[in-house]
């Protein structure tokens, strides 16, 4: 397959799955929100805006943080380059310039995502429309993913596209818990509130992992619990530890394909030792935040060194 | 309530407004249909084409990027003896183009015997100097051929143009194909129509027996095809697409390819892998920067070297274009029987060739009637359709031709045929073109039954060019 292909799709599912969690952020974000009084509300839309990466730009146009402001920035903002919009846009000239490579189910579940989502945020979203605008999002990108899995023969092509999607969806988990860990404790002082709770819940939901944590833990909420079960949990299909497990997979599937190891396979390998090797005791006492730099740090260079061996681009 | 009969032949109707004999099975079950249900399924066929994708982009136009060529569901149908016939003219005048293109950048023993004038190729930015001297792989140059046929009676079929370049639209004769199979099996069980869809397998076929000549070729000594796309935001990106993905083909754009070892190769995921054949959809003067448009990234620097080295085909080969000059295109029934020593079974359009006074003068008189186009023009942009057209911008036409009178040909207006489209009102007759796909290797010609059919949507539009407005139908071809 042409380098510029695995390119393309790698791309294509990156953006399909940035989408997805961030659909799946603002929704969680909105939940919180709506618990909240007028200034806790606009302090978690604000760590939503900072999950995103975004604040800079976010503080050029907007003074205050409040929920159809923020949501819609995310969503559809013209000044936002990375707006959901922007993200499925994205994704669907991907899908377009590898069309060969996808079959037909998947490339059309991909322009429907397109067709739809655009329509759907052609205008500003309103309090009452975002719940449809989210479901949505999520909805499409599972239809996308679906199809994948139902119609793409199990080749180098389909490999890339899941680096693509386990690459960016690490990252995304990473980010969340950064981020949500400064939010969560200024001071270990407020681990156990019941307030805390409903925050932790908020961590979950943004991974949709709130139930399947409540069930492996009898509805306990503990942050180092969580963190584990986002980090080393090799069940739980967002974890950095599932992603880094089919990432291993689907580069051996490609160096099986090729017959020969690329370099990003060592590169890998060094980087899953990191929690392979550790549990979250160790990680929290060598500093949660600096596991988790360190770690996206290690995927960026990972998905680069990958985009070398298999030349996407010249 | 039968329909009115138009003044000029209508493919469905006779004069009389009586269904010919072709249609008569159609027509039956048309008759027995649910008109709401018909329209639905106008909408279904729209939604399938936006589903899939299948959309072509407007140069010019801001807001439009991708566009639907409207599809109309009421199918062309041509009888198995007409097809005899056009397909035998057909043929007859495609062996004629190969073996006039090998001519003209060889002996051109046609300008010698006096029968072609050789002002046509001095200074013409389609023929190519290094082609001269040069026999592509196979002897091949025009492999993949859309000759652009209309009808104006019973028998009577002229070709308007032959697009011996890079013909597009082959990807809506087969969809179209697919949606109308999709919405009306019974259609397709109760009158025999002959398949299209194993036109992606026989272009792969054609393609591949056009290979060079290469020793040492891996894959089991399969040769490589990939097709060139100018990328995604080329108007005919979804054809490219669509095509490459049927035959199995690599889609390619410039930026993947360079020259490497004598070869042109592209760059996959595990290296460079030398390509054998390139089907290109990008125009001559961006295939490489080396011998044509330098600041083209669309090509391949060097690919030509190559190409002369026949260590790759390009399909079609390099200047072509030629044929495609519709002052050349005039000159035709003169290179048919230069050639094949035969009467041309199919004619032309009388042609006016501006660039000649007498003609001049009188298109000059007569602009108000005739249909001028520009010699190197395509699209249905730059021409002029007298009887519409209103006296400014006649006036604006006439300086045109005045300066530039060699840019120009002429042709009277033609009665083109009509075929029924659906509306909202029932059947109304629109005026239809019709253009059969042509593939030529070494093994020989075949003829896809059928091919495209474009309708001018528009009332009384004789413009059916898809960026004018047109629309396609499915044109079937009665098994015998």
């Amino acid at each position: 397959m042409l380098g510029r292909t695995a390119n393309g799709v790698f791309w294509m599912c990156r953006y399909l799955e940035r989408a997805e969690n961030t659909a799946r952020l603002v929704e969680a974000g909105f939940r919180m929100a709506m618990t909240r009084g007028t200034i806790a509300s606009e302090e978690e839309w604000r760590s939503v805006v900072i999950t995103t990466g975004q604040q800079r730009l976010y503080a050029q146009h907007n003074g205050t943080y409040t929920g159809i402001q923020v949501w819609n920035f995310i969503l559809r903002d013209k000044h936002n380059p990375n707006s959901v919009l922007n993200m499925i846009e994205a994704a669907r000239s991907n899908a377009r310039g590898v069309r060969t490579a996808l079959t037909r189910e998947v490339w059309e579940a991909t322009n429907e995502a397109w067709m739809n989502l655009r329509a759907m945020l052609a205008r500003p979203v309103r309090e009452s429309g975002l719940g449809e605008v989210l479901a949505a999002i999520r909805r499409h990108a599972t239809l996308v993913r679906g199809a994948m899995d139902g119609t793409m023969l199990r080749n180098d092509n389909f490999n890339f596209a899941r680096v693509g999607t386990f690459v960016e969806r690490a990252d995304n988990t990473a980010r969340i818990l950064d981020v949500k860990y400064y939010v969560l404790l200024p001071s270990l002082a407020y681990v156990g509130s019941s307030l805390d709770h409903v925050q932790w819940e908020t961590v979950l939901r943004s991974v949709s992992g709130e139930r399947a944590y409540r069930w492996l833990n009898a509805g306990v909420m503990d942050p180092r619990g969580i963190a584990e079960f986002l980090i080393l949990d090799g069940r739980f299909p967002r974890s950095l530890a599932f992603c880094y497990a089919k990432l291993s997979s689907n580069l051996g599937g490609l160096a099986r394909q090729y017959g020969s190891e690329a370099q990003s396979q060592d590169l890998l390998r060094r980087l899953s030792t990191r929690f392979e090797e550790s549990d979250i005791a160790r990680i929290f006492d060598s500093g949660l935040h600096e596991f988790i730099t360190r770690f996206i740090a290690g995927n960026q260079q990972l998905a680069q060194a990958i985009a070398d061996d298999y030349r996407f681009t010249e | 309530m039968k329909p009115v009969a138009p003044p000029c032949f209508d493919e469905m109707h006779t004069a009389d407004g009586v269904v010919r004999p072709a249609f008569a099975d159609y027509c039956q079950w048309y008759e027995a249909q649910d008109r709401s249900g018909l329209r639905r399924k106008q909408g279904e066929a729209e939604g399938f084409f936006r589903n899939t994708g299948i959309t072509f982009n407007v140069y010019g136009d801001a807001d439009g990027e991708e566009r639907l060529i409207p599809f109309d569901m009421v199918p062309r149908i041509i009888t198995a003896a007409e097809w005899r016939l056009l397909s035998r003219g057909i043929e007859q005048r495609v062996r004629a183009l190969n073996a006039f293109h090998h001519d003209l950048y060889h002996r051109q023993e046609i300008v010698r015997a006096g029968r072609f004038p050789a002002r046509l190729l001095q200074g013409n930015a389609a023929f190519l100097a290094n082609m001269v001297g040069f026999t592509p792989p196979g002897g091949v140059y025009t492999h993949i051929v859309g000759i652009d046929l209309v009808r104006t009676g019973p028998e009577e079929f002229m070709v308007l143009e032959d697009n011996a370049r890079t013909p597009s639209g082959v990807s809506y004769m087969l969809e179209n194909r697919e949606t109308m199979m999709a919405m009306f099996p019974e259609l397709f069980t109760r009158i025999r129509v002959r398949p299209v869809s194993d036109y992606p397998r026989r272009l792969a076929r054609s393609l591949a027996a056009c290979a060079p000549d290469i020793a040492d070729r891996p894959r089991g000594n399969r040769p490589v095809v990939a097709v060139l796309t100018p990328g995604i935001f080329n108007s005919a990106y979804f054809e490219h697409a669509f095509l490459a993905d049927q035959m199995g083909a690599e889609l390619v754009e410039g930026s993947d390819l360079r020259v490497i070892g004598g070869r042109v190769a592209m760059r996959t995921t595990r290296g460079y892998e030398p390509i054998d054949v390139l089907y290109r959809r990008v125009d001559d003067d961006y295939l490489d920067p080396l011998s044509f448009n330098p600041e083209s990234k669309l090509g391949v620097p060097g690919i030509m070297d190559i190409y002369r080295a026949g260590r790759i085909t390009i399909a079609n080969a390099p200047g072509t274009g030629i044929a495609d000059d519709k002052a050349v295109y005039s000159f035709m029934p003169e290179i048919v029987e230069f050639y094949t020593g035969e009467k041309p079974i199919l004619k032309n359009v009388p042609t006016f060739r501006c660039s000649e006074p007498d003609s001049l003068a009188y298109v000059l008189d007569n602009l108000a009637e005739l249909v001028v186009k520009e010699v190197h023009g395509s699209g249905g942009y730059g021409m002029l359709i007298g009887p519409t057209s209103s006296r400014k911008e006649l006036e604006a036409f006439r300086a045109k031709l005045k300066a530039k009178p060699g840019n120009y040909i002429a042709q009277p207006t033609l009665a083109l045929s009509t075929m029924p489209v659906f509306t909202k009102a029932g059947f109304a007759p629109r005026h239809v073109d019709l253009r059969p796909f042509v593939l030529v290797s070494p093994a020989g010609i075949e003829i896809t039954p059928g091919g495209l059919t474009r309708v001018a949507l528009k009332k009384g539009s004789l413009v059916v060019n898809s960026s004018q407005g047109g629309g396609t139908k499915d044109s079937w071809v009665l098994a015998d």
